[in-house]
């Protein structure tokens, strides 16, 4: 097993090759490492530099791996994923390293705690090569409103990687990580997952704990896998998932299911009575690329072959899926970014004389344009006078959201929609008009806002090869009617597009035939 | 809707920030794009409808007051930009 095929593995295919003794976890843990920090070390705006990462813990990682290989080689099963090297958002707490959510006010945070999914994800086996670049407080979809630079796109350096879990996904992508953990508030999972050919999920809310995890948006925040297969996530979602008392939004009682999934006994018997909805309205958005609408139907006829009904069906609402979001999450935003006040721990402005400036100076100083952008936003909506205009209105629209996709799911059993209006776009090409970047999250924030699951999954290569992705959002706890379906299609697809790997800028890494 | 500089010096104040001359009025105009984008909510017609707060109905969860992480005092204190024996500090808040 040369060093450039285990890169192009999936975390599930690697733990396989770690249980059957044919490389230790501490070997595989070196050449991720190897080809994480090649990168890691290029200077600043070497426009060769994917920058996945904003740090790399080397020593704790080959650590965690010679103690994990112990564990394996002493006959314990931890998990399907033990031993596998994988890459954490920054945004999620570790105990080693730092915690900074790509922002200047938690530079050099050391968290004295893990999230729950890190303990979690520990526990299984897993091991943390470093945490993933971001948008700073996880608030952009295209990674370049972090603290620590701009991520690039694996398929194509010039473009975005979306975001705000973009340096996740460009991790995986690029075979820097064989898997990583993102949080998803808007989109931020399924969108870099779209423009990097990888699978993400967006479980439902209340599935998966957030304790560890810095707030943005407390009734829309999510953690969850980005990786190469829907089989990966199955195994990532089965470890993270599961009650835990110190989220109290945590509703699951038990944590997912998935053995047949991860054992890859699905067959197409399992989808013969599945009823999917495309909603038809959604492809005739202003703006939606071709290739978009083009590959996205495709999929839709393949699903056709695999036993499924597939149906054509408006969707209402859509218009409003936007705004809603923007309001709500910025509000609870402006809430949860006031602990950031220079006084326990991050940055405290080195000019402050008095408790006011400690307040105003650190967090002007500490915060990027576009948290400062959403803070205020969220101020203005909750302040009395316009509380009931935007803040109490976009609840209530929330609502009539909810009853809209609740009526479409009576009906069909999954919902088949585009991820992303368009492709991953290129660097600076929406940055500077916000409104603009928020439209992309237009097929995105609904299931956000609804607390339903959704997957993106690759479904084909547009203009200048660019990876389309495809989203199937479901009811309630239905991530396995999702996984077996996106399972099926990376089976069984005439074209497996998520085989596909990314060459730009990736040196030492060949496609895999 | 009228952003002048008395509501943006307003808002600054409740998000505790520190804004420049230059970013307030860069902030001023985020805001009257952002927000006539919003009045698109307008066509709503929400007339007494419920607010929905959260995806699932949950009223309050319960759990034992236990004090179960008292033995992070030094690590928590690890990350002040400051602090004094046992204490973060701050510059002194009231006048003597």
């Amino acid at each position: 097993m040369s060093v450039v095929d285990i890169r192009g593995l999936t975390g599930f295919e690697l733990g396989k090759l770690i249980r059957e003794k044919k490389i230790s976890s501490p070997e595989a843990t070196k050449v991720f490492l190897a080809a994480a920090k090649a990168d890691f070390e290029k200077p600043t705006g070497d426009p060769t530099k994917i920058n996945a990462f904003v740090s790399i813990n080397e020593e704790e990682a080959l650590a965690a791996a010679a103690a994990v290989q112990k564990k394996i080689d002493a006959g314990e099963n931890l998990s399907p994923l033990a031993g596998v090297p994988m890459a954490v958002k920054d945004c999620i707490c570790t105990t080693e390293g730092t915690t900074t959510a790509a922002s200047k006010i938690l530079e050099g945070y050391r968290s004295p705690y893990d999230a729950t999914v890190t303990k979690k994800l520990k526990d299984a086996g897993a091991v943390i090569l470093g945490k993933a670049n971001m948008d700073e407080f996880a608030m952009g979809g295209s990674t370049e409103t972090s603290y620590y630079g701009i991520t690039r796109n694996p398929w194509d350096l010039s473009r975005v990687p979306g975001g705000s879990s973009g340096g996740s996904a460009a991790a995986v992508a690029a075979g820097f990580s064989p898997y990583a953990i993102g949080s998803d508030t808007g989109g931020s999972i399924r969108q870099p997952a779209s423009f990097c050919n990888l699978t993400g999920v967006k479980p439902t809310y209340g599935s998966i704990s957030r304790y560890g995890l810095l707030a943005y948006g407390s009734s829309l925040d999510q953690i969850g896998p980005l990786a190469k297969d829907a089989r990966d996530c199955a195994a990532i979602l089965s470890i993270i998932s599961g009650p835990d008392k110190n989220d109290s939004t945590s509703v699951i009682d038990k944590p997912f299911e998935f053995e047949d999934l991860i054992a890859g006994k699905t067959d197409r018997k399992d989808l013969k009575d599945l009823k999917i909805g495309v909603p038809e309205n959604y492809f005739d958005m202003p703006g939606m690329s071709d290739d978009v609408r083009y590959f996205v139907k495709s999929a839709a006829e393949a699903f056709k072959m695999t036993g499924a009904t597939v149906e054509r069906f408006e969707l209402p609402m859509i218009d409003y899926a936007v705004p809603t979001y923007l309001i709500i999450a910025c509000a609870e935003a402006s809430s949860n970014l006031s602990r950031y006040d220079g006084v326990k721990y991050g940055y405290r402005s080195a000019d402050a004389e008095n408790i006011h400036d400690v307040y105003y100076m650190s967090r002007n100083e500490g915060f990027g344009t576009e948290v400062k952008r959403r803070i205020i936003l969220g101020s203005f909506v909750l302040s009395s006078g316009y509380f009931d205009a935007y803040y109490k209105k976009a609840l209530q629209v929330r609502g009539l959201i909810k009853k809209t996709f609740d009526e479409a799911l009576e009906k069909y059993d999954v919902l088949l929609a585009p991820v992303c209006p368009t492709p991953a776009y290129e660097i600076g090409g929406q940055i500077k008009d916000p409104l603009a970047m928020y439209l992309g999250d237009i097929f995105t924030t609904s299931v956000n806002l609804t607390g339903l699951p959704a997957v993106a999954a690759p479904c084909g290569f547009g203009e200048n090869q660019l990876p389309i992705g495809m989203q199937l959002i479901g009811r309630a706890f239905s991530e396995k009617t999702l996984l077996t379906l996106v399972k099926n299609y990376q089976d069984f697809a005439p074209s497996p597009y998520h085989k596909e790997r990314a060459t730009a800028g990736v040196e030492g890494l060949e496609v895999r035939a | 809707m009228k952003i002048d500089d008395k509501l943006i010096d307003y808002l600054a104040d409740l998000s505790r920030l520190e804004l420049s001359d230059e970013e307030k009025a860069a902030r001023a105009e985020d805001l009257r794009d952002i927000l006539t984008y919003m009045e698109k909510l307008n066509e709503v017609d929400t007339e007494g409808l419920p607010e929905m707060t959260h995806p699932f109905e949950k009223v309050n969860t319960f759990r034992a007051d236990e004090v179960l992480n008292s033995d992070n005092h030094e690590k928590l204190l690890e990350n002040a930009p400051e602090k004094r024996g046992d204490y973060f500090k701050v510059p002194r808040t009231v006048d003597e």
